[in-house]
């Protein structure tokens, strides 16, 4: 047998040509069918090239770094039988044989490079993908029409997909999946939530509502809250704004008594109270809930403040009475760290006047042409119009600010 | 009236509309679902299932006469033939369907889905009122699904009647007819003309076109053709019924047979199996603005969505798809999950087609005829590999190899991708889920022969039909 020449063989579709990475065989060597020979990087991958026989090797080409061009020869063998100089006249029939070699090798490439080389679809011809595929591709947004298949007879595989949508190809919607809701969930409206719902429109449609809103500068309040917090006897709850303010208002509403009242709209007639008991609206988980502390006058802002966290809390706990739900003469709604620029609460029918109470924070203010860094708490109020004037809720709110903004008047 | 609200309203509790509301339930969507009679719809209580109860039945009545002869047979000898009681085989059906109905019903409680019994009728498109003994209740949904279904068709000449009967009355017979005439020869009616056949009733099939069963190709049809003729069920071809007329000892049918001659024939029950329609009319579909085709179906797209927004139709109410039973459960499950925000479409590689005739008949994917004009668009020519049951142990086992059974592939001579599959004979049915899922996997020929089919099945039938497709099965030469 004579040399057999060895040329580099397809190695992958478009690849033209490889660099030598390295030798596994010099000359001389005697090789068997499928050793590797050779290693070969193309700009896809490092492919190792196969043995394609047995034999010697007679002469090699090219050194490593070295470009090989496919189908140039890069090895001659020398077959075991002899040293003949001629070289083998290739017959039809070793065509075949080589060419079958070469498709073993492209074969080893593929398993190698895992890089498949996709198969172009023909006009009409159907998708081919499994369920999971389609279903897969659906959701990422790809159109299995535009993704070549690797798979045996062209079958589109999970890693075509994947290949594809690293690819950047155009994919829409992948990702994040946004749907338009359009739940709607009953909610019956019984117990407490249909009493309230009935409270609240008696009040609205009955009574002539107007609002009322004020700034209260309560730097010296908040002095004064510190200062008897930081002294608060082992025991005593420790004072928030509220209880000011409920002592501010016994004071206020002894001043404007027509503010202290019921308002019998059936029976033509007003109710003026001397008691001042003070409704506190307190929101629990059940809704909302306006427990009653009853004869503020006769309290002092210790007592208050225990009596308004006592009757609170029993209505957060479902525990409070009958009795510390009614009476009340007058009603605070506090939207305590909330906040807000400003309410207009409803009056607890048949009260005539609610006050809303907002957070207090620090302000610019000007004073004497200055720009002073105050306390600030806005109020809200809402007033029946039928029997309270806008000029008689003004004037009690402009009394309480006074109260609030001097607080020593509060106690004298 | 008592107004109820929902997300999703599902009108009609057949194979569709049950699986739309169960997985819509599972999904925890707010299911309601309204049907007029029985949880379970035309499958389960009038169709599908009842038949099979019937043909089986019949099979092993008429099983049953070979061990009463003299000779008996497989060494089993009975000493008197079997006797019938027609009423009593119908209430053993029943059993069965209830057993299925209480089944539908407890799955749907299961999935949280709201039964309502009544007939649905729609004042709007997403608003209908449902009537029943109890008085009227008014279901208001964000999503409709339409799977009212269908009926079958009557001709306007011979009206159906104690003697004219349809499908769903011919599951309800408490007595044998002498002499059942079957107009229209596709699978209901061969189904169960050959069914009454092995019962003991005379059958005749009265058929339009030029052969019974026409949608399937001649070489599939020709076992089952064989065995009509072995089991002496008449069938006249290319004649068409005329009516039917009262005579002195009960009625007969009159028809035009092949040449166009005037013929009658005297029955006790004609069955008029001429197809099915969509039940489209009334249910007060025509207020909901969704539009429908000239044969009442609902228009829908790939997503069964109709073009009103919200509301979708599913199965034999729908103009997608076949008319069958698991083409409308895939498409219920489909609305649901996209109702829930899910992406799906109706997409399927193939349909399974089954006729329960003996021998049976499957059929997925590319006829030969859809397969060849197929592979010449893609300039390949075509695959045809077929194996007879005839060669296989276990269908000689069975007795399953007797009506001529085969099973065919058809494949692209390319890639060698599998494009169709068709079987017939006994028992063949059960081999269609492998069919299926070689064609939606996109198998290849080399798939299925590398597969390991167990022994002794019918299914190594299949393995082989593949290995002759591939010029090399094992047992046939």
């Amino acid at each position: 047998m004579g040399k057999i020449e060895f040329r580099l063989p397809d190695i992958g579709e478009g690849v033209v040509e490889g660099e030598i990475v390295s030798w596994h065989v010099k000359v001389g060597d005697s090789v068997k069918e499928d050793d590797p020979i050779l290693d070969v990087m193309t700009d896809k991958a490092t492919v190792t090239i196969p043995s394609p026989t047995d034999g010697i090797i007679k002469s090699i080409q090219g050194k490593a770094g070295e470009m090989l061009k496919v189908g140039q020869v890069c090895i001659v063998f020398e077959g075991e039988g002899g040293s003949t100089e001629e070289v083998v006249e290739v017959t039809e029939e070793e065509t075949i044989t080589q060419e079958i070699k070469e498709e073993k090798i492209v074969e080893k490439v593929v398993e190698k490079t895992t890089k498949a080389t996709p198969q172009v679809r023909k006009k009409g011809e159907r998708v081919m993908a499994s369920p999971a595929v389609r279903k897969k591709a659906r959701e990422v947004g790809i159109n299995l029409n535009e993704v070549s298949g690797s798979g045996p007879g062209g079958r589109i595989t999970h890693t075509d997909l994947d290949s594809w949508k690293e690819a950047g190809s155009p994919v829409a919607a992948a990702g994040v999946k946004r749907t338009a809701l359009s739940g709607v969930k009953e909610v019956p409206v019984i117990g407490l939530r249909r009493k309230i719902a009935e409270q609240m429109s008696k009040s609205y449609s009955t009574i002539a509502h107007f609002s009322y809103f004020e700034e209260v500068d309560v730097t010296n309040l908040e002095e004064l809250r510190v200062h008897l917090n930081n002294n608060r006897k082992e025991g005593q709850p420790k004072l928030t704004y509220l209880p000011f303010i409920m002592q501010a208002l016994v004071k206020a509403l002894s001043e404007h008594p027509k503010c202290n009242a019921h308002y019998l709209d059936e029976e033509e007639k007003i109710l003026q109270y001397e008691a001042i008991n003070l409704g506190i609206a307190t929101q629990t988980d059940k809704g909302l809930f306006v427990p009653v502390v009853k004869n503020v006058e006769a309290q002092d802002i210790w007592e208050s403040a225990s009596e308004m966290m006592r009757v609170s809390k029993a209505s957060r706990d479902g525990t409070a009475s009958i009795k510390d739900l009614q009476g009340s003469t007058f009603t605070i709604t506090s939207l305590g760290r909330m906040g807000g620029l400003g309410a207009t609460p409803i009056i607890n029918h048949p009260e005539v006047g609610i006050l809303g109470v907002h957070n207090a924070k620090d302000e610019p203010v000007v004073i004497d042409g200055r720009i002073e860094v105050r306390k600030i708490m806005r109020l809200s109020s809402s007033w029946d119009h039928r029997v309270i004037d806008g000029w008689d809720g003004a004037m009690l709110i402009q009394t309480l600010k006074k109260l609030l903004e001097h607080p020593a008047t509060i106690f004298m | 009236m008592e107004t109820k609200r929902c997300k999703v309203l599902v009108i009609g509790a057949g194979p569709g509309g049950y699986v739309a509301a169960i997985r819509s339930g599972q999904l925890g969507m707010d299911t309601i679902i309204v049907e007029g009679e029985k949880a379970g719809g035309t499958c389960l209580i009038r169709g599908c299932i009842p038949s099979k109860a019937i043909i089986h039945a019949a099979h092993k009545f008429h099983s049953l006469s070979k061990h009463s002869t003299k000779e008996g047979h497989m060494g089993i000898t009975l000493p008197s033939p079997a006797e019938l009681n027609l009423a009593n085989l119908i209430s053993w059906k029943e059993e069965i369907v209830n057993k299925l109905n209480k089944g539908v019903e407890g799955l749907l409680k299961a999935a949280k889905v709201k039964l309502i019994s009544g007939w649905a009728k729609f004042i709007d498109a997403k608003t209908c009122i449902v009537t029943n003994s109890e008085g009227e209740v008014r279901i208001e949904a964000e999503h409709v699904i339409l799977a009212n279904g269908s009926i079958p068709i009557e001709l306007p000449f011979m009206p159906f009647d104690e003697n004219v009967i349809s499908s769903r009355d011919a599951l309800e017979l408490n007595d044998l007819p002498k002499h059942l005439v079957v107009v229209g020869g596709g699978y209901i009616g061969l189904e169960l003309g050959i069914a009454y056949r092995l019962l003991g009733a005379e059958v005749t099939i009265i058929e339009a076109m030029d052969s019974v069963l026409p949608i399937f190709d001649k070489e599939l049809r020709r076992p089952v053709e064989l065995y009509l003729k072995k089991n002496k069920i008449t069938v006249h071809t290319k004649s068409r019924a005329k009516g039917v007329e009262k005579t002195s000892n009960g009625i007969k049918i009159n028809y035009t047979d092949s040449k166009g001659a005037q013929k009658s024939l005297d029955a006790d029950k004609i069955l008029v199996t001429v197809g099915r329609k969509p039940r489209s009319k009334d249910s007060g579909i025509e207020k909901m603005g969704v539009k429908m085709n000239e044969q009442g179906f609902v228009i829908v797209d790939n997503k069964c969505a109709t073009n009103m927004r919200n509301v979708w139709a599913i199965g034999d109410v729908a103009d997608s798809g076949e008319m069958l039973a698991h083409v409308a459960s895939t498409q219920g499950e489909m609305v649901a999950e996209i109702i829930a925000g899910e992406i799906r479409e109706y997409d399927p590689v193939s349909v399974p087609a089954i006729v329960f005739t003996e021998p049976e008949i499957v059929s997925v994917g590319m006829s030969p005829d859809e397969a060849n004009k197929y592979c010449t668009e893609l300039e390949t020519k075509l695959l045809t590999g077929k194996f007879p049951l005839a060669a296989n142990g276990r269908a000689l086992t069975m007795e399953a190899e007797k009506s001529g059974g085969f099973v065919r592939v058809l494949a692209r001579e390319d890639n060698h991708q599998i494009l169709g599959i068709q079987a017939v004979g006994s028992s063949i049915s059960e081999l269609s889920g492998e069919f299926s899922l070689a064609l939606e996997m996109g198998a290849l020929l080399e798939d299925v022969a590398g597969t390991i089919h167990a022994h002794p099945t019918m299914t190594e039938s299949f393995h082989e039909a593949i290995l002759a497709t591939l010029g090399h099965a094992i047992h046939i030469s």
